[in-house]
């Protein structure tokens, strides 16, 4: 394991999951051994208005917060945030906006945010069931079969 | 406990687990960004918890029990301490007999707050020592310590967070925990917990003469560390503020305080004089920079510009080069607003089309100041939309004041409301006045707690219930109303006229549940139908 913290940001509008995604990329990375740094704000989260979450992982984290134009990937749930929140990747970073994801495709189209770690799994070193378990961990036994279908739709990718 | 064992916990879920290895009996509070969730994780994991209808109360309740000589917990959002520092101020004089922490949520950058206030100064005002975390870990690890240091000292112990050390998750290896809790048991202790004035004196000394044992013993205190680093630059922080440091500068060498107050001068004045340039970086107010220049140890504190938001690894380099220069703009993300279909909706459309001035007060219901309503003109804290509306209809000419309505939220007027109007009904204006209570039948803002109006505790068990309606009765208001704005939106616009025309005392209740939680209602009431039913066939 190299000393570089990997460094995401997953962003939305309050409603879309985009705090359940982010939990469950810190479960994966910690499923996995690594240290882990999850932060975000809620508050007014489920009033529809912006929301975002930073997840640090690698060897050793001290900051749990993204500094801005140092994220390795940005995950987008909306596309009107993709603007919003460009400020925050690294040149050459990754952006994963809902594009990625054929959304016609899901079985339940709640699952979106989990299509979207889906296409983020595939840039990351974390093995895929470990990223099932984490999904599973975060969501009731009735959902697991939709947000498992939108995860596979995801890093099988278009 | 296994070593091994590691769990990924925010700072809230780590305090709470912490208390519940302390052994701590009773967790009490009132709910508020960024505190919730310990009281809620408290209970989840076993933990008797309960919400107090206000943090006034949650303190005196704690103080009782460590009185009793339990271990007690308090929780509470920075602004929630305002209200409690009455019993905090002279608790500090009558120490406990058990265990009692007081935890202040500080929210820097006020991501759902009205101030920014920096609550290390309560530490300094009360007499009470403070630990400040860094993260889950150190929560977990303060948390017991605060138990420790409570019950060796018989005194109260703030554990000051803020909104990050709440909110992130970080990996927790649980260990330790405290010696087993004495068993409840009073013990008659007159001139230590009769605050009147002969008594007082000596507590006051008392109180003085613990906190300099202490701060004795925080000068060799482990839970305060120095990293060592290149000499050339050192720094002094605590809290969150920490861990963007050893981002920011790496090299540097850090003294990292948790036990900050009160603080290991000494210690500081060592690390001070080790190093080169010595600087403080800490997030709001310069409360470590201006106790430690009051000593006389020469430091460099950020500029002015630092003091206002979080802070972050971006400003923290800034802050190591004094880097003054306009910081780069936020772009602004979309507001919140309230919800499609919220019943709140109608209650400012009503307000706004009836040009109506709006004492508001604090909750999801706040969110009617922004547009399309713009139906808010005041809203300061807890409980004020009734005493400011009242003060507004005093002096207004009556025109105006005709449309004064005072708007709060159930769960608000629990906690701050209920003297507001009592205020109401012992000086009333001589237009009369329109309070509006927003009944959604929960906490809605800090994400759906119960409260004394909804009947149920914080685990959403029956329990008994205040009636709104029946208490603005009892305390003689003239009209007292119950309507459902979303049901008949015109009736209501109506029924506000009238109220506002009438020269007499009104209270509107407004109730319809909060349509996020309303199915949530159902399944509870069911389930205590259910238990009722059960009870009712064991007994027959």
């Amino acid at each position: 394991m190299n000393d570089r913290v990997t460094n995401i940001v997953i962003a939305g509008l309050g409603g879309q999951g985009v705090l359940k995604a982010s939990g469950i990329v810190a479960d994966a990375a910690f499923r996995a051994g690594f240290d882990v740094k999850q932060s975000e704000l809620h508050g007014m989260s489920q009033r529809g208005g912006s929301v975002s979450s930073d997840v640090r992982f690698g060897r050793e984290v001290f900051s749990p917060m993204v500094p801005a134009g140092e994220a390795d990937f940005l995950v987008v749930v909306a596309a009107d945030q993709v603007e919003v929140n460009r400020h925050q990747l690294r040149p050459g970073g990754v952006l994963i906006v809902p594009d990625a994801v054929d959304a016609t495709k899901l079985t339940n189209k709640k699952s979106f945010n989990v299509a979207l770690l889906g296409v983020l799994s595939r840039h990351l070193d974390i093995a895929e069931a470990v990223w099932l378990d984490a999904i599973r961990a975060a969501l009731p036994e009735k959902l697991h079969a939709a947000n498992l279908q939108a995860f596979a739709l995801g890093r099988k990718g278009v | 406990m296994s070593n091994s064992e590691r769990v990924l916990l925010s700072g809230d879920e780590a305090g709470a687990l912490a208390a519940r290895h302390a052994g701590v009996a009773l967790g009490t509070g009132y709910p508020g960004t960024p505190s919730t969730e310990i009281l809620e994780y408290f209970s989840e994991i076993g933990g008797h918890a309960q919400w107090a209808p206000n943090e006034k109360v949650a303190l005196e309740v704690a103080l009782g029990a460590a009185f009793a000589g339990a271990r007690a917990i308090a929780a509470m959002k920075h602004v929630g301490l305002n209200v409690a520092a009455d019993p905090l101020f002279t608790a500090t004089y009558t120490g406990v007999t058990g265990a009692l922490i007081v935890v202040s949520a500080d929210d820097p950058g006020m991501a759902s707050s009205q101030n920014e206030q920096d609550n290390r100064h309560y530490a300094v005002a009360a007499g009470v020592p403070m630990l400040e975390p860094s993260d889950s870990q150190e929560t977990y690890d303060l948390t017991l310590q605060a138990v420790e240091i409570s019950e060796r000292w018989k005194i109260p112990v703030l554990l000051r967070l803020t909104t990050r050390v709440c909110h992130s998750k970080t990996i927790v290896h649980p260990r330790g925990a405290n010696p087993p809790p004495r068993t409840p048991n009073f013990e008659r202790d007159i001139r230590g917990r009769v605050m009147i004035p002969a008594y007082a004196r000596p507590a006051g000394r008392r109180l003085r003469q613990k906190l300099s044992e202490i701060q004795v013993w925080n000068e060799a205190c482990r839970l305060n560390r120095v990293i060592d680093g290149d000499k050339s630059l050192g720094i002094i922080t605590s809290g969150i503020s920490y861990m963007h440091v050893r981002e920011a500068a790496p090299q540097a060498s850090v003294l990292k305080l948790a036990f900050t107050y009160p603080l290991p001068l000494e210690r500081i004045r060592a690390f001070a004089a080790g190093v080169n340039r010595c600087l403080v970086i800490e997030e709001g107010d310069p409360y470590l920079a201006d106790a430690i220049r009051a000593a006389g140890v020469k430091v460099e504190s950020k500029p002015e510009m630092y003091r206002f938001g979080e802070l972050n690894v971006a400003r923290v380099r800034r802050i190591l080069t004094s880097d003054t220069s306009p910081e780069p703009a936020s772009v602004p993300g979309k507001p919140p607003q309230l919800c499609p279909g919220c019943s709140h909706r109608y209650v400012f459309e009503a307000l706004h089309k009836l040009d109506c001035i709006v004492a508001g007060d604090i909750g999801c219901y706040t969110l009617g100041v922004l547009p399309p309503f713009e139906a808010m003109d005041s809203c300061v804290c807890m409980g004020a939309s009734i005493g400011v509306g009242l003060g507004l209809r005093h002096v207004l000419p009556p025109e105006q004041a005709r449309r004064v309505v005072s708007v709060i939220g159930d769960s608000t007027f629990v906690h701050g409301g209920i003297t507001g109007l009592v205020e109401m009904v012992y000086n009333p204006p001589p237009t009369g006045h329109v309070l509006l209570i927003l009944d959604n039948s929960t906490t809605a803002m800090t994400g759906h707690q119960e409260h004394p109006g909804t009947g149920r505790t914080l685990e959403h068990e029956p329990t008994g219930k205040v009636s709104f309606e029946d208490l603005a009765r009892s305390l003689g208001i003239e009209n007292v109303h119950v309507a459902d704005p979303s049901t008949d939106p015109g009736g209501f616009v109506a029924l506000l006229r009238d109220c506002l025309a009438n020269d007499q005392l009104n209270v509107i209740v407004a109730r319809r549940p909060c349509l996020l939680i309303a199915g949530k209602i159902k399944e509870y009431d069911r389930a205590a139908a259910q238990t009722c039913t059960e009870a009712l066939t064991e007994e027959s």
